[in-house]
């Protein structure tokens, strides 16, 4: 077996010794270094990113808030003005069924009062004519004219039966 | 006719002598260099050493070069590397023990370009020799060692002494937690050069009977080295993971002690 030959081990330590310590000295102080910075690097900007989607989401997540509150006062405030007009709309409807009812009655008063007047003069006229009437009537029929107040009691006595 | 003859007659010569399976294992001195007498030749080991760690060094500075946020094929691999050992030190030793990540990762990363690189036809294993991995196992058993008594003191000779045991019982097994203790560095280097050893004799001696049983009979332990080589590749990743995974274990004996 070679690998016992113990001529051949000196200069294998030895320049194992230097191989493996000028790499160590590559890695631990060169190599290492670059790469471990580069993975740092990298880590470093994932997080920042993240952190900035996070914020961001955040963000969003304010702003539909907002919005969404914004919308429910337009709403809330188009309710309370639909209402109001509603009830000024009610008022003014009111108001002028008022208006036009007391004109109505006003009207209907007025024409009663005058249908009420025309009666009763027609009345009085009709009395008049009665009157005389009756007193033509008697005076034909029994040839005597009778005073005009009996006939008219008479008249009106006959009226009321 | 007889030319062809005598070539086939060679080759079937040759299964009397198959080469031998353990040639590949020896050093091949390029330099000598004797510095105050000491043997410091570069070897065909010290070769593929150099190319691990250059190949893991333009790796990783190519890899990184362009920085980019995301990352490209080649970059992803660098940060796949570096998180997965990064993983594993955390997960095993905690937060703590990413003072020594530097060391893992170099350990982890040079012990598996090296089982990689020989895995390649006509490189050289320096895995399969058992003075370098011993050599890398008793650093990481000395030096875990010394963080455990700089950072715990006389204390940390409690890691030998289990806790909620006999008293009659306590001389047995602190004489078998020390000796455990003692031979984690022998089972940790033996590990790793007894699996790259074995795997390289075991498809050097398939490669010897595809060339001994020719073109009729050599298709089978073909067939066998090409699935062998898969999982080949496979142990020379799986090693240099147990070899860094225990290296944490180990650590995190020393640093937390909680046994």
């Amino acid at each position: 077996m070679p690998q016992l030959n113990p001529l051949d081990w000196a200069p294998q330590l030895i320049w194992l010794v230097i191989t493996f310590g000028l790499l160590y000295g590559l890695m631990k102080w060169v190599a290492l270094p670059r790469i471990g910075s580069l993975i740092e690097t990298r880590q470093a900007h994932i997080a920042r990113d993240l952190e900035a989607a996070d914020r961001l989401r955040r963000e969003t997540q304010e702003a539909i808030a907002a919005y969404e509150q914004a919308l429910a006062e337009a709403k809330q405030r188009a309710h309370a003005i639909a209402e109001e007009g509603r009830i000024k709309a009610k008022e003014e409807v009111a108001a002028e069924r008022g208006r036009l009812e007391t004109m109505l009655n006003a009207k209907t008063a007025d024409a009663e009062a005058r249908i009420h007047a025309a009666k009763s003069s027609a009345l009085k006229e009709v009395d008049a004519v009665a009157v005389e009437v009756a007193a033509e009537i008697v005076r034909k029929l029994i040839g005597v004219a009778p005073s005009k107040p009996e006939i008219a009691k008479a008249v009106a006595a006959a009226r009321e039966e | 006719m007889v030319e062809a003859e005598a070539a086939a007659e060679g080759a079937h010569g040759g299964a009397t002598s198959l080469p031998n399976p353990m040639h590949q294992f020896e050093i091949k001195r390029y330099l000598d260099i004797h510095p105050f007498g000491i043997d410091a030749s570069f070897t065909n080991s010290a070769l593929f050493m150099v190319i691990a760690a250059c190949l893991i060094t333009l790796f990783t500075l190519y890899a990184t070069r362009k920085r980019e946020l995301v990352p490209s094929r080649v970059q992803s691999v660098a940060e796949i590397s570096y998180e997965f050992v990064a993983n594993m030190v955390r997960d095993n030793v905690g937060t703590s023990g990413m003072q020594y990540f530097p060391f893992i990762f170099t350990l982890f990363m040079f012990v598996l370009a090296l089982n990689l690189l020989g895995m390649m036809p006509y490189s050289f294993t320096v895995t399969s020799h058992i003075i370098v991995t011993f050599a890398l196992a008793a650093f990481v058993f000395l030096g875990v060692t010394l963080i455990g008594f700089i950072k715990h003191g006389v204390k940390f000779l409690k890691l030998f002494v289990p806790s909620g045991v006999p008293v009659v019982m306590l001389p047995l097994l602190v004489v078998i937690e020390v000796i455990s203790y003692l031979t984690r560095p022998l089972s940790l280097s033996v590990r790793l050069f007894a699996n790259m050893m074995a795997g390289h004799t075991m498809l050097k001696v398939f490669g010897a009977f595809v060339v001994a049983l020719g073109l009729l009979g050599g298709w089978a332990p073909l067939a066998f080295m090409v699935g062998f080589t898969g999982l080949e590749i496979l142990v020379a990743f799986l090693q240099a993971y147990v070899f860094a995974i225990l290296t944490c274990i180990y650590l995190n004996d020393a640093l937390h002690m909680h046994h």
